[in-house]
């Protein structure tokens, strides 16, 4: 099957009046929560993912899809309406895009983000679509040996861009490979740190996790202190773009379409990455640095671009080896295996269907954010007047119903309380929850290869390094380690993350 | 409400040495194999220790360090939101979705800073009719509304 084969099968399952509608249902919902600060996709998509069990596994995977890429875009409208990036990627949008709105020129920001949002997403798809089979086909010829190596290659690059201490993100991740271990042994049955108690023999539920870690203890740090919102917000006019608009934003468009398309790849790394180097790449090759900080569009274009891209192509390590490269992707591979598939090169052979309707209905999803963005914009900010105080209890009752749901198991909806103030404590601690989420669901595969690998090579500890692939792939996440510690980089980074 | 001041990094060290000793313990007490035939144990055993490892390096750094201030915790929230969730768990069999769901409601939005009974409970019902709307009616979860506890 060529490509045009693999897009016309896309097309057909994503164009089913069902489907079109869960985009539509996705994207509006992660452009609520993009915009609404105090949630984030991540909590939200972990909410979701229980009801989503009586989809259809295409259907299901391109709403939670739509949530997420619809929270750039949710994120970027209030990061340049009102200073106050719904999503971490949208803080450098936030820089020029909210010095635009001073100036009165809300609306050109407005559409060049949608635009090039369109412009990128369009673009990363058409990457993705390329990219997928060639790499999954490569992905085939992985022994226990290769996907051992893989996943720790995985794990390592997520704590590149986590931000504080190296040693702390690597200390989450083995927390969450622990973590992870909790229920039945896969091999022998034997029922692991159960305390003897039945319910927990499946396992704790990774939806409790996320949903404790990003929803409850995302509410209690926002319950901690003054969230003030001022939500001043003049009537946005004009959303034109001039012809000089047009002709400044063209080149950091494509940019950071490329740059966020590549950097969307790798996996730990990611959108938020993309956007800060494509915003310092626009400010070198300008021929008006002075400008950046004042309102210059070109530092709304890229950024918002090269998210964008990023947020696509990211999808590349998740559909052709089963790998999330952030904690949204581990979110999918949780959705996956509730629909019953084992994610991997496998899927995209034997799902055809799923993977490209998937990857179809993200190129329709963009269009309707732009429709959804640019005429209804006066909506979205009116979510922003929504209380605080209704919005959290609706989380939590959401959140106990869609988790108790799962099996009836009360354990799930004990165990959002104990991550909730885990994650609460954690983060107070300065230990990102991200890692831990990766590891909690890279966890189980990680055991099941090592231990796959290590009976096939007779015990030998050096088949890791003795097969050219999985070697290869050690290598990377050495180096992605010495990356993330080396001072020089870490540095830069705080200096990334400083402006969050 | 108050702020609270600590060495972080110890506090974070202590917490995984914390886990990792009780998975590495646990885990002794499991089959523990070899590398050629892992049992139960051998992973978590093993992770466990490096946790531990990665807890004494992190404190090691924090000893040395200056405290810092944590900033407020909001302990009301906690209690009201962790009763809430227990709340759930326990009842929801019992007394059913729409009686375990106002009181859980009515706990989490009474967390606010400035919340109030009256706003609370109309946040509940509102919020507990939204819900079996969207789950009960629209996603057809098969949760009844009033449990075996309220039937006599």
């Amino acid at each position: 099957m060529d490509v045009w084969d693999n897009l016309a099968l896309g097309l057909e399952t994503a164009l089913t009046p069902t489907n079109l509608l869960f985009a539509l249902i996705g994207v509006a919902l992660g452009t609520a929560v993009g915009v609404l600060p105090g949630i984030g996709p991540t909590a939200t998509m972990a909410m979701l993912l229980p009801i989503t069990f009586g989809f259809e596994a295409v259907t299901s995977l391109i709403m939670l899809a739509g949530i997420y890429y619809g929270a750039q875009y949710g994120g970027s409208t209030t990061a340049i309406l009102i200073n106050l990036p719904g999503e971490s990627s949208a803080a450098v949008t936030a820089i020029d895009g909210h010095e635009m709105a001073k100036n009165g020129r809300a609306g050109p920001a407005l559409a060049t983000a949608a635009l090039g949002s369109f412009f990128a997403g369009t673009v990363g798809t058409i990457v993705l679509a390329l990219g997928a089979v060639p790499i999954s086909r490569l992905a085939l010829e992985f022994g226990p040996a290769e996907y051992f190596s893989l996943v720790v290659l995985g794990l390592i690059a997520s704590i590149t861009l986590a931000s504080g201490s190296t040693v702390k993100a690597l200390a989450m991740i083995v927390l969450g490979l622990l973590l992870g271990t909790v229920g039945q042994d896969i091999a022998t049955g034997t029922p692991r740190f159960t305390f003897g108690q039945r319910e927990l023999f499946g396992g704790l539920n990774f939806v409790s996790l996320a949903v404790g870690m990003f929803g409850v203890a995302e509410i209690l740090r926002n319950l901690e202190g003054t969230m003030t919102r001022s939500v001043v917000v003049e009537k946005v006019k004009n959303l034109w773009l001039t012809k000089t608009d047009f002709r400044r934003i063209t080149g950091p468009v494509l940019r950071g379409t490329g740059l966020g398309s590549a950097l969307g790849i790798l996996p730990g790394a990611g959108h938020v990455l993309a956007s800060f180097v494509s915003y310092s790449v626009e400010k070198r090759v300008s021929k008006r640095p002075e400008e950046f900080g004042k309102g210059a569009i070109e530092g709304v274009a890229a950024p918002e671009s090269a998210n964008n891209a990023a947020a696509q192509t990211s999808f590349i390590p998740l559909l052709t080896l089963g790998l999330p490269a952030n904690s949204i992707m581990a979110l999918l591979i949780g959705a996956f295996i509730i629909q019953g598939i084992t994610p991997g090169p496998n899927v995209i052979t034997d799902e055809p269907a799923l993977v490209w309707g998937l990857i179809v209905s993200m190129w329709i999803g963009n269009f309707f954010l732009v429709l959804l963005n640019l005429p209804l914009i006066g909506l979205w900010v009116k979510m922003l007047t929504i209380p605080y105080g209704v919005l959290f209890p609706a989380i939590i009752a959401f959140a106990s119903i869609g988790t108790y749901s799962i099996s009836l198991n009360a354990y799930h909806v004990y165990a959002i309380a104990f991550f909730g103030i885990l994650g609460y404590v954690l983060i107070k601690l300065g230990c990102e929850p991200a890692p831990l989420l990766l590891g909690f669901v890279l966890g189980p595969l990680l055991e099941r290869y090592l231990r796959r690998a290590l009976t096939i090579s007779q015990g030998d500890a050096t088949v890791f390094l003795t097969r050219p692939l999985s070697l290869a792939l050690l290598l990377l996440a050495a180096a992605a380690f010495v990356i993330a510690v080396l001072p020089a980089v870490r540095r830069k980074r705080e200096v990334v993350f400083e402006e969050e | 409400m108050n702020t609270h001041r600590a060495r972080k990094d110890l506090l974070a060290g202590a917490i995984f040495v914390g886990f990792g000793l009780a998975f590495a313990l646990t885990s002794s007490t499991y089959e523990i194999g070899s590398a050629l035939d892992m049992g139960p144990g051998y992973f978590p055993l093993v992770l466990g220790g490096v946790l531990v490892l990665l807890g004494i390096v992190i404190a090691v750094k924090g000893a040395a360090g200056e405290s810092e201030d944590l900033g407020p915790v909001p302990w009301k929230a906690v209690a009201l939101l962790v009763g809430g969730l227990l709340f759930f768990g326990f009842t929801v069999r019992g007394l059913g979705l729409v009686p375990t769901l106002l009181v859980t409601v009515f706990l989490s939005a009474m967390a606010g800073r400035r919340a109030r009974v009256i706003p609370a409970l109309v946040i509940a019902a509102s919020l507990t009719a939204l819900s079996v709307l969207i789950f009960v009616v629209a996603l057809q979860l098969r949760l009844p509304y009033f449990g075996p506890w309220l039937q006599g």
